[in-house]
């Protein structure tokens, strides 16, 4: 896991609610079976024409955005497909984070396995850094470590976040390592689990 | 008695899923969750089965692991290889990380191949209390068994290949209630779209729901996976129904079940994860069945959702900017005017399947409609079981037939135009009745304008060429048959 504790810089903003996964990785590019370079297909239909040309009504196309790395993203950002592409393409685009009013359970937690900070803040908040950050070149500050976003002008917002997923994003554990350290409890539970429990190999299922 | 029944304090079915299944960690905070089954398939599983590769890991539990083709796999023809490379060698893939693994899989030619959420249940796989999990949202769908069943990322796939476990915290218990008796030509699906209307995309976040009332209570095994399946859209983590006799009659003499005494032993434990009486949920809402009615999806998210009789809404009508906002560039991408009659929205195609509404009693219920009718020739309309065993069960009835004398075309399951990864996708500005889940910009095919309905809806939007009111119609006596046999 990618570890994460401070981050600074440029902020974008994309200013609709209920983006779904469908919309931040389209399907057509969910049969590749590698992890990298979605990048360029991130926000596939709404930020490419016909053509393949940039739709210049498109907010991320805007010049003021280019090199951004915070999105400042509307209520329930990521909700739909479980899809961790999602996840990779936003980062593949050069995302660090993303500060919205509330994210999607599954998204938030594909986000935290891939040192993507989901930063939830108050909607008034949130409106407030996507109003800078609409006249470009706003730069903030998100710090996991003391939870909190800053601005050079005074703004600070301090965020919750999950305190397991904020303790491997700081130290950079690794969650599948964590849970294999417990093999031993992990087998004494199986030695518990009832016996009608099915089986996938058991007959007439495969 | 089991160690529930003596507990003090009432509970819910899913407090005592969630306290039976703390392997280590704290049960109040964050603990070690064990996963009694996952189940995998093509699309999110290949980078999880590549991460095990490079740190040397193996998959703990193959036993406790069924993966499936569903996502990309043709529905038309099979007999010879896949035109779509890429697809392909995604399924070649799962193939072989399966057997590397010794993992189980059903693949395209399998006899009881079909869509991961469908097989679940047909093979009696998913029962009242277990943990499930797989790499798709829609695995709410199986919380219908009393399970506590939710979709994950492909690292948390990885994370449970290798250690049959997952890091989760618990979360708060959302109660919807439905009660009353549901009028005629009013189904499951038209329940659930009323409840994503009522709470919203976003309304059930960060909770589990628990399904709860006498309309729920006499809806079929069927009919619930419909409700469950459709938790996601209002955002949930998970959704639920407490089990009961009908749960149990379902699981009866299937494949994942036990037999003789054996069962009985295991539908006493199933039972006893039922949620008791005077257990305290943190938020209710309750709908009353006697006034729900046929829905039609406007927009594209599952929330934007008109009766039959309605109209499509006016953006000025909406309380925010912001909703203003987005309901204008839903109009907009949907190609429709405001005010205009639910009744006088013309389509060009039908999709009748999916996870939602791809199993024999959908089947069966669209069947009763488009029964001596014809497709409107403007119109182009399949079905695709949910299942091989769906399919079978269908044809044993003579549904096929109603459904190809009717000018439906009859295809081999999967998820298909649910989600468009194989050809059979929308054309841009295509527009389809559709018995799928999403209506999300672009998801059956760019460019493409999805309508959530029920199957006898979408039936009844294929023969008349635009939407219009089951209820005004007759539907055909259908000889009915045995549920989907394993
Ligand atoms: S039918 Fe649709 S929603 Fe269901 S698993 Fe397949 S793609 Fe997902």
């Amino acid at each position: 896991m990618n570890a994460f504790t401070i981050h600074q810089g440029l902020c974008a903003t994309l200013s609709r609610d209920d983006v779904d996964t469908d919309q931040i990785i389209p399907k057509q590019f969910l049969k590749r079976t590698d992890r990298n370079d979605y990048g360029d297909a991130c926000f596939f239909a709404w930020r490419y024409d016909e053509n393949g040309q940039p739709r210049p009504d498109f907010e991320l196309n805007e010049p003021i955005y280019r090199g951004a790395t915070i999105l400042i993203a509307g209520r329930n950002f990521g909700c739909g497909s479980s899809r961790e592409h999602a996840v990779w393409a936003l980062a593949g685009m050069g995302f660090a984070v993303v500060i919205a009013p509330s994210f999607a359970d599954i998204f938030t937690a594909n986000s935290l396995q891939n040192g993507l900070l989901p930063v939830r803040l108050e909607s008034v908040s949130v409106s407030r850094l996507r109003e800078r950050a609409a006249r470009g070149g706003y730069h903030i500050t998100v710090d996991l470590q003391r939870q909190e976003v800053r601005d050079d002008d005074g703004l600070v917002a301090t965020f919750a976040v999950d305190p397991f997923g904020r303790d491997c994003l700081l130290s950079g554990r690794d969650p599948i390592a964590m849970a294999l350290s417990e093999s031993d409890a992990i087998g004494a539970f199986e030695s518990r689990r009832p016996d009608w429990l099915p089986h996938t190999d058991g007959p007439g299922i495969v | 008695m089991n160690q529930y029944s003596q507990s003090a304090v009432p509970r819910t079915a899913y407090q005592k899923i969630w306290e039976s299944h703390a392997v280590s960690g704290d049960p109040r905070s964050r603990a070690l969750i064990y996963i009694d089954l996952h189940l995998v398939h093509e699309v999110t599983s290949p980078q999880a089965f590549a991460g095990l590769r490079s740190e040397h890991r193996s998959v703990r539990r193959p036993d406790l692991t069924l993966a499936v083709m569903d996502h990309t796999v043709p529905t038309w023809e099979r007999s010879r290889p896949t035109p779509d490379l890429v697809a392909a060698e995604q399924l070649r893939q799962l193939a072989d990380n399966c057997r590397a693994a010794a993992v189980p899989l059903l693949d395209l030619h399998h006899q009881r191949q079909g869509i991961v959420h469908v097989i679940g249940p047909e093979l009696g796989l998913i029962q009242p209390g277990m943990t499930v999990v797989c790499g798709d949202s829609h695995t709410s769908t199986l919380g219908a068994f009393g399970a506590l069943a939710f979709g994950i990322g492909t690292s948390e796939v990885e994370q449970v290949l290798a250690s049959q476990c997952l890091w989760q915290a618990p979360v708060p218990t959302l109660e919807i209630r439905v009660e009353g008796e549901l009028p005629l030509g009013v189904t499951a699906k038209d329940m659930a779209l009323a409840i994503i209307g009522r709470v919203g995309v976003a309304g059930a976040q960060g909770t589990v729901v628990e399904y709860t009332g006498s309309a729920i209570r006499s809806l079929s095994m069927e009919g619930r996976l419909t409700v469950c399946n459709l938790t996601i859209e209002a955002g949930a983590r998970a959704g639920l129904i407490s089990p009961d006799e009908t749960t149990v009659e379902y699981l009866r003499g299937r494949a994942g079940s036990r037999s003789g005494r054996d069962f009985d032993r295991a539908a006493q434990a199933w039972l006893d994860f039922a949620t008791e009486d005077g257990a305290r949920f943190d938020r209710t809402v309750v709908l009353q069945a006697a006034e729900l009615v046929p829905h039609v999806t406007w927009g594209t998210n599952p929330g934007m959702v008109a009766a039959v009789t309605g109209h499509v809404p006016r953006v000025r009508d909406f309380a925010s900017e912001a909703e203003r906002e987005q309901a204008a560039r839903a109009l907009d991408y949907m190609g429709l005017q405001e005010g205009t009659a639910i009744e006088e929205i013309f389509i060009d195609r039908v999709f009748i399947g999916s996870c939602t509404n791809g199993r024999l009693e959908d089947l069966r219920a669209a069947a009763a409609i488009a029964a001596g009718g014809r497709v409107n020739p403007r119109v182009r309309a399949m079905v695709v079981p949910g299942s091989q065993a769906v399919k079978r069960a269908a044809e044993a009835e003579g549904l096929n037939r109603i459904f190809t004398a009717a000018g439906f075309e009859w295809r081999e399951p999967g998820c298909s135009m649910c989600l468009g990864m194989n050809p059979d996708v929308l054309a841009p500005g295509e527009r389809c009745a559709s018995t799928s889940n999403r209506n999300f910009e672009g998801r059956q095919g760019a460019g493409g304008r999805t309508h959530l309905v029920s199957p006898p809806m979408a039936a009844a939007a294929a023969l008349h060429g635009h939407f219009v009111d089951v209820r005004t119609l007759q539907p055909a006596p259908l000889a009915g048959g045995a549920e989907a046999a394993t």
